[in-house]
């Protein structure tokens, strides 16, 4: 492939050869500066409560947002989902809440991906005014357990919330696999008709946790 | 008179699919308004400002491009270069045979469309699966997507139902949210059993060498966690300088696409999975793919290269809705297609000169367009390559008697005082029935030809 390489390089350097005549650059178009504030949503400014803002921005996708494993539970029986996955670093903390007659695994086995109609995992960090949760590959616990059962729970702290976009940007961490989840899993296809839950989740709830 | 080839397609199109289109593309552009308008006070500066920074990344990219290979080198990643369509797609099926890997799993991506990636690899033995549920149905009907963001705008779910009642997914049942399931169920068994998922990459980050890949569906998710192996193809002007530019980008691409604030899924991908991570793959390759990219920075029209394949100026333009994406004869329709497809032809450009006619320069695909892409004056420059190479255009109105009066001042003059002679035109005895039946309901405004030049003349007196 080393031919190709200089092959592509080198026709982009003659393309670009007629933008700089003399001085090397100087016809080149400059790299802009821009301050965040531009890309601030007029809804996120002045926020005081960045929870309130996440929980009302999630249920504008569809999204469900939770403050109690109390409800959690409420969610999960309501609806008859009895069995799932739980990263095993946070059963503990949920296990007391639970009922018998939901069992979860804190194993996953992708031989049987349909056997699980929830995956309970950690949420590195939410955005508040997109309703976003962010799974990364050091704090989610399995890929597949966040991705494939219909119900996916986020289990998210207060102190990792940022209000916006640019300052998630700026919080990307150093992990090979940053993933933002705004909402369910979606689309619109067919004839422009809303469908959730296509190759994801078709329930996202978040749970805040201290 | 001859028509323009847009024109004969348009005129065949099934009114379902003239409507359809009709209906999605206008639904999608005013979800962009009201969206962009209702979150910021002033999007226009976003889409100038992120205008800019692309145009400064295509300027630059003999200095972004050597960058962005370290970067990736250094996560661990392989990467490649194809300087045409058929090198993208052998490094493609060489890294399959390299890993005795015979099944993949498919999200969507643009330059596999111009490649051609998923016949190829059928050809040559490897189970190449759109997982995508628009560029699925695409594939399984043989077809071609009509849209960038929405490849099957043009399908009804009538149709849709049919397919899957055909391709042997249950019976017939056009119910939107049944067609989904079946789909969800079918291609998991695909996920699972492929052996590489491959993508295409939004933007390449050239600071810390993140791709981004943006989805509704999950399904760039899937083939990101279920086989061993990751393969990107990459266009290689989608690199955007420093990672804060994400929070730009991001942030206009969705609203203008589909009208959300932030697709459902977006994933930041430096390298293969993290040690301790069970699932995803343990080896990534990027393929950089130039296929045409280096003639259009080469070009008067290198501002195309901007583009950050959101579909906004398909929604907006007036051309596209009544013809279709399918008429463009091209992977990429619409006002960028018009641009984009006759450059990337190469030697072919004649074949898609007709493209840049088909505009009434009205300019709203540059008013929505989120990197601020001048496309009218670059479809003019493309009008003027076309009749500079001699390349016939039918369906063009001849221009030959008006250039010769308009280069002749007497005649010229004569024309404009003989036209006076249409204030007196006899109606009811014109030649032609038809012109005669309009003329008839119609009143013309009183011919005033000639009347500036005398009130010129009166004034230098």
């Amino acid at each position: 492939m080393t031919t190709d390489r200089e092959c592509i390089l080198s026709r982009v350097r003659g393309a670009l050869a007629p933008l700089a005549p003399l001085a090397p650059l100087a016809n080149r178009a400059a790299l802009p500066d821009w301050e965040a504030e531009l890309v601030i949503m007029r809804q996120a400014r002045g926020v005081v409560d960045e929870w309130s803002l996440f929980a009302e921005r999630l249920r504008g996708v569809n999204g469900i947002p939770l403050t109690a494993v109390a409800d959690l539970v409420a969610l999960l029986m309501e609806n008859g989902w009895r069995h799932g996955y739980c990263d095993p670093a946070i059963w503990p903390n949920l296990a007391p809440a639970f009922p018998a007659t939901i069992t979860v695994e804190t194993t996953f086995d992708r031989a049987r991906v349909d056997d699980y109609q929830f995956g309970i995992t950690r949420a590195s960090l939410a955005i508040a005014e997109t309703g976003t949760v962010v799974l990364t590959d050091t704090g989610t616990s399995r890929r597949l357990a966040a991705l494939a059962p219909w119900v996916h729970v986020a289990v998210v702290t207060r102190g990792a919330m940022v209000v916006d976009v640019p300052q998630a940007v700026a919080a990307l961490p150093d992990d090979p696999n940053v993933i933002w989840c705004t909402g369910p899993s979606k689309t619109a296809d067919v004839e422009g008709i809303l469908i959730e839950g296509v190759h994801g989740p078709g329930v996202q709830a978040v749970l805040l946790l201290d | 008179m001859a028509t323009q080839p847009i024109d004969q397609y348009a005129r065949r199109l099934h009114p379902d699919t003239k409507a359809a289109v009709y209906d999605g593309s206008k639904q999608g552009h005013d979800k962009r308004t009201q969206v962009l308008f209702d979150h910021f006070p002033d999007p226009d500066r976003l889409r100038r400002i992120a205008g800019e920074i692309k145009q400064h990344v295509v300027e630059n990219l003999d200095t972004y491009l050597p960058q962005v290979e370290a970067r990736l080198q250094a996560h661990g990643v392989t990467v490649h270069w194809a300087a045409t369509a058929e090198a993208a797609n052998a490094a493609v099926l060489a890294i399959m045979r390299s890993r005795g890997a015979t099944r993949m799993v498919k999200s969507k991506t643009m330059v596999s469309e111009e490649t051609g990636l998923g016949p190829f690899l059928e050809q040559n033995g490897v189970e190449c699966v759109e997982t995508d549920l628009g560029e699925f149905i695409v594939q399984i009907d043989h077809d071609q997507p009509s849209h960038i963001v929405k490849p099957i705008i043009h399908k009804n779910r009538r149709q849709i139902a049919a397919s899957f009642e055909r391709h042997g997914l249950g019976a017939y049942d056009d119910d939107p949210e049944t067609i989904t399931r079946r789909a969800r169920q079918h291609l998991r068994g695909k996920y699972l059993a492929a052996d590489v998922g491959l993508t295409g990459a939004n933007f390449v980050s050239a600071e810390s060498g993140r791709l981004v890949v943006v989805t509704n569906e999950g399904n760039s998710r899937f083939c990101l966690a279920a086989p061993a192996c990751h393969i990107a193809m990459v266009g290689i002007e989608k690199i955007v300088p420093r990672d804060r530019d994400l929070g730009l980008f991001l942030n206009l691409l969705a609203r203008s696409g589909t009208g959300q604030q932030l697709t459902v899924y977006t994933e930041f991908i430096s390298g293969p999975r993290s040690p301790a991570q069970p699932d995803g793959p343990e080896e990534m390759h990027v393929i950089f793919v130039d296929n045409g990219r280096t003639d259009v920075l080469a070009s008067s029209c290198r501002d195309i290269l901007r583009c950050i394949r959101c579909g906004a100026c398909l929604n907006v333009c007036p051309v596209y809705r009544q013809a279709s994406g399918h008429a463009y004869r091209s992977v990429y329709p619409g006002p960028v297609g018009a641009v984009l497809s006759p450059l990337l032809a190469g030697e072919d450009f004649a074949a898609l000169a007709d493209l840049p006619r088909a505009s009434t320069l009205c300019g709203a695909c540059h008013e929505v367009c989120p990197v601020d892409i001048p496309i009218p004056d670059l479809l003019l420059r493309l009008r003027d390559r076309a009749k500079q190479e001699g390349v016939p255009s039918p369906g063009t109105p001849p221009m030959g008697v008006w250039a010769l009066l308009a280069s002749r001042p007497a005649a010229w003059r004569a024309v404009l005082f003989g036209g006076k002679l249409i204030n007196h035109l006899p109606v009811t005895l014109l030649p032609v029935p038809a012109l005669r039946s309009w003329a008839g309901h119609h009143t013309l405004p009183e011919w005033r030809g000639g009347a500036f030049r005398s009130w010129l003349k009166d004034r230098q007196k």
